[in-house]
């Protein structure tokens, strides 16, 4: 398949592995952020082909995994109510609240139904003028714009049977949280390829200067995944800092200004929890006051509730490279993805449920 | 760990105890992966324990004076009805035929019960039954009894239909997991994943125009070609459907107590099916098939296994995808495109599109 097969070739990726294995003459910690390059690290078997001289931590960019577990609660109280339609992304089913998931509120006759894009819900809302249809519009960058979307469009249809929850997280404010903390051990970073498609890679400039620390736009091939590892090599073996762009054949410098301005024009830049982690300030998007009408946390009025996590799980831990999925003491005992303690055992992006699907004594 | 079995020993012939983790029936556990294994080996084993159930076989073979049956049922529950390619009366007909054929059968007879909901069109059942028909004469087998049950609007999604078969199983043929040896070849009669795209590719909410087909098809008359070709060199028959290629081999390794090691590259998947799966985040490996079998054969009757499949109309696209191996038993791996290893895990939960 085009497209797909030239970056999976193994000839091409052994030249790479030695290439890696040439230039690493010392030990280097790297990052990857998003939980789906994770996901081709371990499926592919790259983690094991890395010279010993390479670590590599999983980073916080799995969206479902850092949507904070009162935002979840949230979600299910509303999709309990009669009448409504929950809609989501399908991976956000399965993920545990503080006593349940989505997926058993619809084992429990909840209308929760899986979406591949937010403007199915507004279709939704449009075929169902008598149910109230939420969505549950989670993610990172690479989501925001076509969540934006969903509410412009229902805002330009005048549906008032539309609503969003919003948790949406931003990376840049993420890096610098990971950078700053005392026990940070990412030399570093290969940035989401996906993201930087829409946001484009200035922002990360800014880092990369203030950390000094080398910054490579990845993709999520296994030969970008090896090529972005060996850019970042070479940049610390050479003592560079700054960004470099690996996916080029999908993201600029300036990204998408179309996408950008869509984002900005419905959601602004707010202070956000991230599950596991914690506040951080400035790292999220909310609805602008001029859309708070389709904001679901307002209409159906669940605003108050508090949740705390599970006191075996570690993802925040892991979620900031500090340990790896297999150091926790729940892993695959108290924890699997049948009944997982953390969202990183759920997600498809999950460090936890990539290690425990693609890792365990192969 | 979860993967172990939950059967208490305890309890002996009293009533079994409900699954401990689940409180209530999850669609996972009708999913084909971790859970239905559960389900059938915490609840439903240790209920009717017994010799011919216990080797959990797509159906059992009995032993009766001289004749060796074949026997099993399945029901069908597909969502829509009609779907590109089959529909749910020629699902359930090739469905339980494959299910005979795995255990080295040749299919004899069918029964067919169908479950109707109050209010379905007439014309929507005479088309379901119609396909049935066409379906039991194009694979030689009739459908010799029946029962029909009727519950209110609302309790159906128009009609679910279960059919069981019987078969004969030719002397001397033991087809069953606990056969596969170290070094055994393991080979897929066609390219994967055809039947599950194509149900995703007209379900309500998810509907994308392509041109994948359900590969539904009976496989009986596939096995007959590899059955005469092997004989005994023939060890494993299995066809993957929920939960896919990925969870019918973990069944293999656990029951035959060895690995199996899959190669990325060789395992056969169309172009359109591969590009629904990357779009989506599916793994086809874990997508169901309703007209692929995999076989496991030994090492030196490999080519010929290979050639016997791929006479067949059925198996003309047919490859060798991997071997029995010694190492990590109960497990399957695989080497990776880029010739990296990993673990191929069976289903757990159901396959959830990714969010990006």
């Amino acid at each position: 398949m085009r497209y797909v097969d030239e970056y999976r070739d193994e000839s091409a990726a052994r030249r790479l592995l030695a290439a890696i294995a040439r230039d690493a003459r010392h030990p280097w910690t790297l990052m990857e952020i998003c939980g789906g390059q994770t996901h081709t690290l371990l499926r592919s078997g790259i983690d094991r082909m890395l010279p010993e001289t390479i670590t590599l931590v999983h980073g916080p960019g799995c969206p479902v995994c850092v949507t904070p577990l009162e935002q979840i609660d949230r979600a299910i109280a509303i999709a309990r109510r009669p009448g409504v339609i929950f809609a989501s992304f399908g991976d956000m089913l399965r993920v545990p609240g503080s006593a349940t998931d989505l997926l058993a509120v619809k084992s429990e006759g909840g209308d929760v139904r899986i979406v591949y894009s937010p403007l199915d819900a507004v279709k939704l809302a449009q075929r169902h003028p008598d149910r109230q249809v939420v969505f549950f519009a989670v993610g990172f960058e690479t989501t925001a714009p076509a969540n934006a979307m969903a509410v412009w469009q229902a805002a330009r249809l005048g549906l008032a049977n539309f609503s969003v929850v919003v948790s949406h997280v931003l990376v840049p404010p993420a890096m610098a949280a990971i950078l700053g903390s005392p026990h940070c051990r990412v030399q570093g970073f290969l940035a989401a390829g996906h993201v930087c498609a829409v946001m484009g890679y200035w922002e990360y400039e800014p880092i990369a200067e203030r950390y000094r620390i080398p910054v490579v736009v990845t993709g999520f091939e296994p030969l970008d995944l090896l090529q972005g590892i060996h850019l970042a090599v070479r940049a610390l073996e050479q003592g560079r800092h700054g960004v470099e762009n690996q996916y080029a054949r999908a993201v600029t410098r300036d990204g998408n200004r179309p996408a950008q301005d869509l984002v900005a024009r419905v959601l602004e830049v707010c202070d956000r929890k991230w599950r596991g982690i914690g506040p951080i300030p400035a790292s999220g998007l909310r609805l602008r006051e001029e859309y708070a009408a389709f904001d679901a946390e307002r209409r159906f009025e669940v605003s108050g509730l508090e949740a705390e996590e599970s006191p075996l799980c570690i993802a925040g831990e892991i979620l900031q490279g500090l340990r790896k999925p297999h150091q926790c003491s729940a892993f695959g005992r108290q924890c699997t993805p049948e009944r997982p303690l953390g969202a990183p055992m759920v997600s498809a992006e999950g460090a936890c449920s990539a290690y425990y699907r693609y890792a365990r004594s192969a | 760990m979860s993967d172990e079995p939950i059967a208490d020993p305890a309890f002996g012939g009293s009533c079994p105890l409900p699954l401990s983790d689940y409180p209530t029936v999850q669609m996972a556990h009708g999913g084909g992966g971790r859970l239905s294994q559960q389900l059938i080996e915490g609840l439903l084993v240790p209920a009717f324990d017994n010799a011919a159930l216990a080797v959990l076989h797509d159906g059992a073979v009995l032993d009766t004076g001289g004749a060796r049956l074949a026997f099993t049922t399945d029901s069908y529950v597909v969502r829509p009805l009609f779907f590109p390619g089959g529909d749910i009366g020629s699902l359930a007909v090739h469905g339980t035929v494959n299910d005979l054929a795995m255990c080295g059968a040749r299919p004899l007879a069918l029964s067919c019960a169908l479950i109707l909901e109050e209010g379905l069109a007439m014309e929507t059942l005479a088309r379901v039954v119609t396909s049935m028909r066409a379906a039991a004469a194009a694979a030689g087998v009739p459908v010799v009894t029946g029962d029909t049950k009727v519950v209110d609007r609302g309790k159906g999604d128009g009609v679910y239909v279960n059919t069981a078969g019987i078969g004969l199983v030719e002397p001397g043929l033991v087809i069953d997991p606990r056969r596969a040896r170290p070094g055994d070849a393991v080979l897929l009669s066609g390219s994967i994943a055809e039947h599950g795209a194509a149900i995703l590719s007209v379900r309500e909410g998810l509907e994308f125009e392509s041109a994948i087909e359900s590969d539904s098809a009976p496989l009986h008359g596939l096995v007959a070609t590899l059955v005469a070709r092997l004989g005994t060199d023939l060890h494993v028959l299995r066809d993957p459907t929920r939960g896919g290629v990925a969870s019918a081999l973990n069944e293999i390794a656990l029951r035959a107590g060895f690995g199996v090691r899959l190669e990325e590259t060789s395992i056969p998947v169309i172009e359109p099916v591969r590009a629904v799966c990357e779009l989506l985040g599916l793994d086809p490996l874990y997508v169901a098939n309703e007209g692929k079998l995999l076989a496991i054969v030994a090492r030196e009757a490999a080519e010929t296994a290979l050639d016997a499949l791929r006479s067949h109309p059925l198996g003309r696209d047919a490859a060798i995808v991997g071997e029995v191996i010694e190492d990590v038993p109960g497990r399957v791996t695989l080497r990776s495109s880029i010739g990296g290893l990993r673990v191929v895990d069976m289903l757990s939960g159901e396959q959830l599109p990714r969010i990006c």
